[in-house]
């Protein structure tokens, strides 16, 4: 197989595309395509500082990589988990996101929820009821609430994350299997910011596919952890995607016309639902001043009170 | 007439002279989700699998992701 472009030795088949490119010119593609999707769904402009959330993953990693080669201005967001899972996962994962960031001159910033909130994420969940004993429902709502904090305290006009097309495609997938509508309506490329304090959200890579972000990394020679988050093993995410991946082996672009044609339904207005409009109305958390959906504390603030209420108990 | 292909902790003989995607087939692994390296380069799964070789397979499916997170 030969590279469209030169003629060289390819190194990547995209049969969505029927498109296949060598390491230099596939190396090139993707930072072309994410600056096409940037643009199309207007999600930041040159002048825009961008913070981007980083696990030390491929996606993440490379999307760092690219909006650096695009020419933003992109600062990097850790938040240690605090999860070992026997492979010291997160000490592993903040590893590569230094080193990244110290090898190419950027900046940093990194949040040890441990260290802020008092608990690691395994501790928290295990002292609360949510998420059924499972962490990822309590570490989902603390990063999204550390991340939109750091962006809104530090003044960034978006904050990027790594999301796939894959990602996109199995989270839309569970919602259209469940009926989610509320789900549905709010998923996008972009979600916008909100004047009581949501920072506007972009995921700039959500229209390629995993496998090319994954060989992207390799192409580059980023270093990044190749190891599964240890909780996220059975989780119903992969099992969605492992199904999609089939259906995409036996009709290639399956994936993206499956995102592609719900984008293009909710751009048409199919999606637009009560429950929507009641989701719009937000209060200001009387402990942590961030927006939520009730005239109370947030859920993140009930969480983590009621985590160090039991974890003196404890001690 | 046999080569590898390492996906994680687990090695799989298989015929040299096929393509990789077809070994692939055979072994029930989805292309979709690997990417084949020979001596730390990425390589097409149209190559054929050389005698004695050994394809390192990285997979390319990430941990489970919730909402926006």
């Amino acid at each position: 197989m030969r590279c469209r472009k030169c003629g060289e030795r390819a190194v990547l088949n995209m049969r969505q595309h029927k498109l296949a490119l060598c390491a230099d010119h596939f190396a090139e593609w993707i930072p072309e395509q994410t600056q096409r999707f940037i643009e199309k769904y207007r999600m930041f402009r040159p002048e825009h500082r961008v913070l981007v959330a980083v696990s030390g993953g491929k996606d993440s990693l490379g999307l760092w990589d690219v909006l650096i080669r695009l020419g933003y201005s992109a600062d990097g967001l850790y938040i240690g988990l605090g999860i070992d899972g026997g492979t010291g996962y997160s000490a592993e994962s903040q590893k590569r996101c230094e080193a990244f960031a110290q090898d190419r001159g950027l900046t940093l910033h990194k949040v040890d929820v441990a260290e802020v909130e008092g608990a690691t994420i395994p501790e928290a969940s295990a002292l609360t009821h949510r998420g059924r004993g499972k962490p990822c429902s309590v570490c989902g709502l603390t990063k999204r609430h550390v991340m939109n904090r750091m962006a809104r305290d530090g003044g960034y006009d978006a904050l990027a994350t790594g999301h796939n097309l894959d990602d996109e495609a199995a989270v839309l997938f569970g919602n259209t299997l469940s009926w989610s509508v509320g789900y549905l309506a709010r998923q996008g490329p972009v979600l916008e910011a909100h004047a009581d304090g949501f920072a506007r959200k972009v995921k700039p890579f959500c229209r390629l596919y995993e496998r090319e972000t994954a060989a992207y990394a390799l192409v580059r020679g980023i270093d990044y952890i190749y190891e599964e988050c240890p909780y996220s093993v059975g989780a119903t995410s992969l099992a969605h995607k492992d199904l999609l991946n089939r259906l995409e082996a036996g009709r290639p672009g399956a994936k993206l016309s499956f995102y592609l044609s719900f984008l293009q339904a909710k751009e048409a207005g199919l999606l637009r639902t009560e429950s929507q409009s009641s989701a719009d109305v937000l209060h200001r958390c009387p402990s942590c001043g961030q927006p939520t959906s009730v005239p109370e504390k947030c859920a993140f603030c009930r969480t983590w009170d009621q985590v160090r209420a039991r974890h003196t108990v404890r001690a | 007439m046999t080569a590898q292909l390492v996906l994680r902790d687990k090695t799989f003989d298989v015929e040299a002279g096929q393509t990789i995607r077809q070994a692939l087939d055979r072994l029930d692994i989805v292309p979709e989700t690997v990417l084949p390296v020979r001596h730390g380069k990425l390589v097409a799964e149209d190559e054929l699998l050389k005698e004695g070789e050994s394809i390192r397979l990285v997979a390319v499916i990430s941990g489970g992701v919730e909402g926006f997170a």
